[in-house]
């Protein structure tokens, strides 16, 4: 009984984490854009801006939660949640460090996050086509198309890594990473799953579904309030969960000298939002035939070359 | 633009060859002449033979105008000083343009009220359409054979058309303007049917996989009010119809009750980043037509600030361009450099982005103390900025696959669209108004006009770097040949008169109080001013009739040319190559609309 009761105090700890962590990120990437962009950012709210979420938090609840009378009310509303609860439920296989984390040695932990992140697709698919309005439903027909065709590659680029580990189970893929991180010898297998996983959070330069320089907001034009606020935060959490599992599958997880495993594990998955973050200051849009084709004819055979050259070493004993 | 005697003696022998020209080839009859104050031939046509004669002229190797820069009407009906005997109750006044030498040529056509139609010149330029849209919403004038001659500026529930002189000027001359909820509503539906009206939808459309969908008037990526109806099949381009006027402010009309001088601080806010810039082709033409010859150093000032503004414009371009293929932060950092550049003309004019620093004459003041050194810390500071630029952009590997190839034209598509500026020459035309009318002093100064060859997004944004430069080089050399003397020409029609002149002696007295009560009143006649702005040719056709009042202030520019070829520019391409595209021909509205 008090067993039941740690965990779901542990399971509540770190999910309300994330979502904390994650409407905290709008926060530090706006101060972290301003600071890249020569600007200021927000700085007004509490020390250093740092109450700003709360002003923000406020705002947005106080929003008029509308619902557009041409909308599918009941799908027009499930949307966001389906795409924060997936979102949120993809972290219930990551360990954080050796103690901490919800069920990270389940044995289909990196199908369960793959599945999780192909769910929230659908929140997105749904959300365009629910709207009733055209940009929405451009920006949903992108997310479909690029979303499908980059988890193709997102889930060949992690073979490699489970052919190494000859585990699903995320904690045995990080303790498989004591002595070397698999960064070196998935490199090919890291640069298409990283490229995935910014497409999957949908963030510049993959933000097509939002693109909002042609379709206003993409799929989630006609959002207002706190539905609003769920897509954000979503967007947020699919950050920090793309950079845990990064970090989990590439970079040893919370493995690392003389700091504790925890905060080795913030470290390792700072550096990589911050990496996100940089990348959005950083890089034009490309176009959205261009990034289906940069997904199909270059990322697709570079992670079936990967797998192929994985399977290859390993056969021969190598590996 | 100095002296006027010397470009009317240059100007009389080609206008002689001209018509022989037209002789020679058998056409109806030589063209009658007017005499203009701007020396730009002005030849009087019968309505019939329009077509005949601007055909000539566009095709005849001998004419070759292969650029129609405006058209444009007059209502001539209170006039005093009518310009010539052939002169009716309307005139059509066509303004070509020949590439080559940068000759202009004006015709003519005098309309009776009870037959206000022309033929379209659709056929021979497809830039006359937009042209003769604006005529007939402004004055009525119907053009046979337009192929969609709706109103453009005005909404289709106006009645009268507003560049009439019988037309209402101010709010105070008519009752109160009220909206019934019967002309609300047929406003909102005409919006909904236009696309039909442009014959976008055809009836048997029934294709699911089409669809239509409106960009703006509010949208983040449209750089102001304008609406463009797109017609859709996936996100591939099919059609697309501009729909303008939302900016509309009727400046043209609000010229011919301002007082000559009183109407400058209007220009500033026509292309509302160029600043000064909009000032210049029209004091230069109130220049001409009173004959005031600017001192030397007001010339270089003129140069200096426009140029600067020049560069303010540019940045604004690049900057928004950029962020419309996705690039968040580049925006920023122009926006700095721009900073920088309107601290340097706070500094001279104590304005920032309107100065209305131009005086008929001359220019408001003298450069204050120090201004060299600020202007050289900028001449040092920008350079390393735009070779940033070229790095973090113009060599980005997805900027290039967004813009190189994309929204491309011929430089022949360019010339029959009247496209003008950066937009041209990125077709390897190479035509800048400063090198082939060199007005101001432009003859005195050394620069580059920077072409390339083929016009894509890519190049367009490429000029626009490369023109910064050469901006710079023009500066440079303000800053180190400015000529010492007044700022302000000494004559009895320069606004205002210099003060030190006016507290000394009764004959400067005079004037300054006549100026200053009713306004300068400048001789009659016609002159058009053109200069090369920020974003292609701004030309102001002025008619005087002798008053203290502007008989005609007609204000052609070079976006409103621009935004016509959007439908020709993104046919086939996709939706977020449009965005691309109106981001890199660099248009304002309120320069659209006017």
């Amino acid at each position: 009984m008090i067993g039941v009761l740690i965990e779901l105090v542990e399971a509540t700890g770190i999910l309300l984490g994330v979502t904390l962590l994650a409407a905290g990120l709008t926060f530090a990437e706006r101060r972290l854009l301003g600071f890249w962009q020569d600007r200021l950012g927000p700085n007004r709210v509490g020390w250093q801006g740092t109450l700003q979420i709360v002003a923000d938090m406020i705002k947005i609840f106080f929003k008029q939660d509308w619902t557009p009378p041409f909308a599918d009310p009941v799908i027009f509303v499930a949307a966001p949640i389906i795409v924060l609860t997936t979102v949120v439920l993809g972290f219930a296989v990551v360990p954080i460090t050796p103690l901490v984390g919800i069920i990270p040695d389940m044995n289909i932990g990196l199908l369960f996050f793959l599945g999780m992140t192909s769910l929230s697709v659908y929140g997105v698919i749904l959300a365009g086509w629910s709207s009733n309005s055209k940009f929405a439903l451009l920006g949903g027909m992108r997310a479909a198309a690029q979303m499908v065709s980059y988890e193709v590659f997102m889930g060949l680029a992690v073979i490699g890594v489970v052919m190494l580990t000859g585990s699903f189970s995320l904690s045995k893929i990080v303790d498989a990473q004591t002595n070397m991180w698999f960064i070196v010898p998935q490199f090919f297998g890291f640069l298409p799953f990283l490229i995935a996983g910014i497409a999957e959070a949908h963030r510049l330069p993959f933000d097509l579904p939002e693109g909002e320089n042609e379709l206003g907001a993409g799929f989630h034009t006609e959002y207002s309030s706190m539905k609003f606020g769920m897509f954000f935060v979503g967007e947020y959490a699919s950050i920090v969960l793309i950079s845990s599992i990064t970090v989990v599958l590439y970079f040893g997880g919370w493995h690392g000298p003389f700091l504790p495993p925890a905060l080795w594990f913030a470290l390792k998955i700072g550096f990589f939002i911050g990496f996100f973050i940089l990348l959005r200051a950083a890089l034009p849009r490309p176009r959205y035939d261009q990034l289906m084709s940069y997904g199909w004819k270059l990322m697709l055979p570079l992670s079936i070359a990967n797998l192929a050259i994985t399977g290859a070493l390993m056969l021969s004993g190598i590996g | 633009m100095g002296d006027i005697s010397t470009m009317a003696g240059d100007m009389a022998p080609m206008a002689l060859l001209a018509d022989r020209d037209i002789r020679d080839r058998g056409l109806p009859q030589p063209l009658p002449r007017q005499d203009t104050k701007d020396g730009i031939e002005t030849l009087w046509c019968d309505v019939d033979d329009l077509l005949g004669q601007m055909q000539f002229l566009k095709s005849d190797p001998s004419q070759n105008y292969r650029m129609l820069l405006d058209i444009t009407a007059i209502d001539e009906r209170v006039r005093t000083h009518r310009p010539h005997p052939m002169c009716a109750d309307f005139t059509l006044v066509y303004h070509v343009l020949r590439h080559e030498d940068g000759r202009e040529l004006r015709v003519k056509v005098p309309l009776a009220l009870t037959e206000l139609v022309a033929p379209t010149l659709c056929g021979l330029w497809p830039n006359a359409n937009w042209y003769e849209r604006e005529v007939w919403d402004m004055f009525g004038i119907r053009f046979a054979g337009h192929p969609d001659l709706r109103r453009m500026l005005m909404p289709e529930s106006w009645v009268g058309h507003p560049l009439r002189k019988d037309h209402y000027c101010r709010a105070t001359e008519r009752g109160p303007f009220v909206m019934p909820a019967s002309t609300a509503l047929a406003e909102q539906h005409a919006l909904r049917d236009i696309p039909a009206l442009a014959g976008m939808i055809a009836a048997d459309d029934s294709d699911p996989e089409i669809m239509i969908v409106n960009l703006g008037p509010n949208h983040p990526s449209l750089h102001g009010v304008l609406r463009l109806v797109v017609k859709l099949h996936g996100e591939e381009i099919l059609d697309v119809m501009p729909e303008i006027g939302f900016h509309h402010r009727g400046a043209e009309k609000i010229g011919e009750r301002q007082s000559w001088h009183s109407f400058i601080p209007y220009t500033d806010r026509i292309d509302y980043v160029a600043g000064v810039m909009n000032n210049f082709p029209y004091v230069m033409g109130v220049e001409r037509l009173a004959g005031i010859t600017v001192p030397a150093r007001a010339q270089m000032i003129r140069i200096l600030l426009a140029e600067i503004f020049r560069i303010i414009s540019h940045l604004v371009f690049f900057g928004t361009m950029v962020q419309d293929v996705g690039q968040l932060s580049p925006v920023f950092y122009v926006f700095t450099d721009r900073e920088r550049a309107l601290e340097l003309i706070e500094a001279i004019c104590g304005f920032r982005m309107h100065p209305s620093w131009f005086r008929i004459g001359g220019v408001a003041g003298d450069l204050p103390q120090g201004w060299d050194g600020k202007v050289r810390e900028f001449l040092a500071y920008l350079p390393k900025r735009l070779d940033e630029y070229e790095a973090m952009v113009m060599r980005n590997k997805i900027f290039k696959i967004r813009t190189v190839g994309i929204g491309e034209y011929s430089a022949e598509e360019a010339l029959a669209w009247g496209i003008t500026g950066p937009g041209l020459r990125a077709t390897g035309v190479n035509f800048d108004y400063r090198k082939a009318h060199p007005y101001s002093g432009y003859d005195q100064l050394e620069f580059d006009v920077p072409t390339a060859n083929r016009s894509d997004c890519y190049n367009r944004v490429r000029m626009r770097l490369d023109e910064m430069r050469q901006s710079l080089r023009i500066i440079k050399q303000c800053v180190d040949q400015m000529p010492p003397g007044p700022v302000k020409a000494m004559h009895p029609l320069a606004m205002p008169m210099p003060r030190e002149a006016v507290l000394r002696d009764i004959d400067s007295l005079i004037p300054h109080f006549l100026n200053a009560t009713w306004g300068a009143v400048i001789p009659p006649g016609e002159v058009s001013s053109t200069i090369e702005a920020t974003k292609g040719l701004n030309t102001y056709h002025l008619v005087s009739d002798g008053t203290t009042t502007p008989y005609r202030v007609r204000i052609r520019t070079p976006s409103f040319d621009h935004l016509q070829v959007i439908p020709m520019m993104s046919r086939g391409a996709y939706l977020a190559d449009l965005i691309a595209i109106i981001g890199s021909i660099d248009f304002v509205m309120a320069d659209v609309d006017r």
